[in-house]
């Protein structure tokens, strides 16, 4: 089943087959202290610039700072949703805590 | 690879987009196909519609333009009754109720709460009046913004209004430019005081005079790039051309294609002119329009009037900051500028507006680019009488300073962008300073600028005090932030405003600026303006003089606004919202 992921009106949000699912303003925990030194950076999304799925896992990058310390930046990928027979299923972003994967498409 | 949403335009963009938007308007908002509505709502944009924000799907927000913010006569009470009759939610805002009309920073107007239903009514009232929606958003020529006195003001150095209105016939509606990389914003200005705004255009005319076969010619300087969004601010640059009035559009459209061939189609990120501006430099911009783009030697810079700006630019040189007040035309008639509080008017103050404006003028309303409105053509003898109707002691030619100086964006009422709640706030502000906080002796022009995010629709980075919707935790709760900048301004020299101090949580932002502006009387020498006193003090110092405090001011709005359907419902909950709803609200459910 074909999934369409994209970022729309200018890194707003994350659309899903068409529908939004991600939006920027909520605020992750990010399991990221190479991000700004924090333990786990208290992260504000101001805007999303790219979505992916790797395997069920939708990912985003995203820009945005902790609002501990005030170190803004892109983190890694950062886990978003996963698909489920094609559907989008949210996690709980602003409750848990999110890995961050810095890999290879890493600029 | 280039985007999808350049794929859409590939396919179907520009005036085509019409026939489409009416036929679902027909057939209803539900009838879209799922797996096209990004496209379809992406294309909408370049026909002035907007879809609100998550928890409200299938309403829109309506830009209609209005060329250099000049609605003819007969025009404003269309406007009011289209709002009246199709901008009204299914919850009431607490400040404005429902069914109101956005005079924006772009001097054009906004509605919200449109049923895609309603758009082939919509349509046919506006354009009967002359009025359009066609390019108020997307990727293409903007509304023209301009100085809202053209042709009126008494000092002016040329009347602008002809050359923008040829830009904006020639320009609405052209295929050759109704695609372009990104949006194109476009100000042409003639007067004296600056109030085109050019430097934060990516096009801008600016009046100048040069000398041509031995005469002063009058005409415009043009600079290339300004723009405000994602912290990334640029002015436009002086690329050292010269045109005459005649010669502006072809020019123009010169460089607008010079945009469509080489802006980044890539990467929206990277799109707007600044970028390419930013990647080849004024002169090589100049060299290749000059080779590829134009057929015509083109003329070095005029003169410019750039050191008598005075509009937004927090310098007191005996210029005018704003439009607000009752100012002699050149005609001999006055025109009456009324502060509209962070520009957003009732319908029946709008009807009441377009009566008064009928009455003791031309009928002729014009919008500022500070969100404020213009009554034109008012004959002498008809000021008294004009000045005791009721609508002005609402939307006041001579305002407290608080209220004349408040600008604010959409933010998290409509907007997907917004990270926090930005008018209703800035009303709260605006009224509690002007009760709470003494202005330093003289000061009558001090600008706060409230935007939602760093996209920076309020033009934050050019006030006094620049506020940018953020988010912070107190008593280990997240609650709605703003950062604080001081000091931007246009003029002369134009700076954006330096961010000095980050996350103030909002129910402490009122007691920052009563502090500040005690700590900058208590410093400040002779009769300097904030701007300048903010000009020499360093930027540790000033985030010293910030002091963010609890006072009186009680903020309703603490909480993740963002996250309800809509902020001030009654159960404002995302489960709550009827959205998305068929054309008389009800809301569609699946088994539709
Ligand atoms: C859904 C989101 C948005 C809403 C509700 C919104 C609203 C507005 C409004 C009401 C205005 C005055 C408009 C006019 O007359 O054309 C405006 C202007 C502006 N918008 Fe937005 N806007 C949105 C998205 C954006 C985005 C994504 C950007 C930047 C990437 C942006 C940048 C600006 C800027 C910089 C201005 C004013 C300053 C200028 O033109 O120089 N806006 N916006
Ligand atoms: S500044 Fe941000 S929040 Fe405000 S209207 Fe523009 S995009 Fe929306
Ligand atoms: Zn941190």
């Amino acid at each position: 089943m074909s999934v369409s992921l994209r970022v729309l009106d200018d890194g707003a949000w994350v659309s899903v087959n068409d529908a939004r699912e991600v939006s920027v303003s909520e605020l992750w925990r990010l399991d990221d202290p190479s991000f700004c030194g924090c333990e786990l950076p208290d992260f504000v999304v101001e805007n999303v610039l790219d979505v992916g799925a790797d395997g069920r896992t939708v990912s985003a990058k995203v820009y945005g700072q902790c609002i501990a310390c005030g170190h803004a930046g892109v983190p890694g990928w950062v886990p978003v949703g996963r698909l489920r027979e094609g559907e989008f299923v949210d996690i709980d972003r602003e409750r848990v805590v999110l890995p961050v994967r810095r890999g290879d498409d890493d600029e | 690879m280039p985007t999808d949403v350049e794929r859409w335009k590939s396919e179907v963009y520009g005036n085509e987009i019409r026939e489409h938007l009416l036929e679902f308007a027909e057939q209803g908002w539900d009838t879209i196909p799922e797996d096209e509505r990004d496209a379809w709502f992406e294309r909408f944009k370049w026909w002035g519609l907007y879809h609100q924000r998550n928890g409200q799907e299938s309403y829109f927000m309506m830009r209609i333009g209005t060329p250099n913010g000049v609605l003819t006569p007969g025009q404003t009470e269309v406007v009011a009754e289209v709002a009246d009759e199709y901008a009204r939610g299914p919850a009431e805002n607490p400040i404005f109720g429902n069914g109101y009309v956005d005079w924006t920073t772009r001097q054009s107007i906004q509605l919200h709460w449109i049923k895609l239903e309603d758009i082939p009514e919509i349509f046919e009232k506006l354009e009967s009046v002359g009025l359009s929606t066609q390019q108020a958003c997307g990727d293409s020529w903007r509304n023209i913004v301009g100085c809202p006195v053209a042709g009126k003001d008494k000092h002016e150095h040329v009347d602008a209004l002809p050359v923008a209105m040829e830009l904006n016939e020639t320009f609405k509606g052209n295929d050759d430019h109704s695609n372009l990389p990104r949006k194109w914003k476009v100000s042409i200005t003639g007067c004296r005081e600056g109030c085109g705004q050019g430097d934060i255009n990516d096009l801008a005319l600016e009046p100048a005079t040069k000398e041509i076969d031995g005469e002063e010619t009058k005409g415009f300087n043009i600079r290339i790039g300004g723009g405000l969004s994602r912290n990334e601010p640029r002015l436009a640059r002086d690329i050292d051309v010269f045109v005459t009035p005649e010669q502006a559009a072809e020019v123009s459209g010169a460089i607008s294609a010079l945009f469509r061939e080489n802006g980044d189609r890539d990467n929206r990120y990277n799109a707007r002119i600044k970028f390419l501006m930013d990647e080849w430099g004024a002169e090589k911009f100049r060299n290749v329009l000059q080779e590829e783009f134009v057929d015509f030697e083109l003329e070095t810079a005029g003169e410019d009037l750039r050191s008598e700006y005075s509009y937004n630019s927090g310098y007191a040189n005996g210029g005018h900051a704003d439009h607000v007040g009752i100012h002699e035309q050149a005609d001999g008639n006055y025109y009456v500028g009324l502060n509209v509080l962070v520009g957003r008017m009732g319908v029946d103050e709008t009807k009441e507006l377009a009566r008064v404006a009928d009455e003791y003028g031309s009928g002729e309303v014009r919008v500022t680019q500070r969100q404020n409105v213009i009554i034109t053509d008012v004959p002498e003898e008809k000021l008294d009488a004009l000045q005791d109707e009721e609508l002005l002691d609402h939307y006041s030619p001579d305002p407290h300073p608080f209220m004349r100086g408040s600008i604010a964006c959409t933010g998290t009422e409509f907007c997907s962008l917004s990270i926090v709640e930005t008018k209703n706030r800035q009303v709260r502000y605006a009224r509690w300073l002007k009760e709470n906080v003494e202005l330093p002796a003289g000061v009558e022009d001090f600008h706060i600028h409230l935007s939602g995010c760093t996209a920076s629709c309020a033009q934050p980075q050019i006030a006094d005090i620049s506020l940018r919707g953020m988010k912070t935790r107190k008593d280990g709760e997240p609650v709605e932030a703003l950062d604080i900048g001081l000091g931007g301004g246009l003029g002369e020299n134009p700076n954006f405003a330096e961010w000095v101090t980050q996350r103030v949580p909002v129910d402490e932002v009122p007691g920052a600026i009563k502090n500040l502006l005690a700590n900058f009387e208590a410093r400040r020498e002779g009769d300097e303006t904030f701007r300048e006193f903010v000009a020499r003090t360093d930027e540790e110092d000033l985030a010293e003089l910030v002091e963010p405090e609890e006072t009186s001011y009680e903020d309703p709005m603490m909480h993740n606004t963002k996250r309800t359907w809509y902020p001030y419902a009654e159960d404002d909950s995302m489960d709550a919202s009827p959205a998305p709803t068929h054309a008389d609200g009800t809301p569609i459910t699946s088994d539709d």
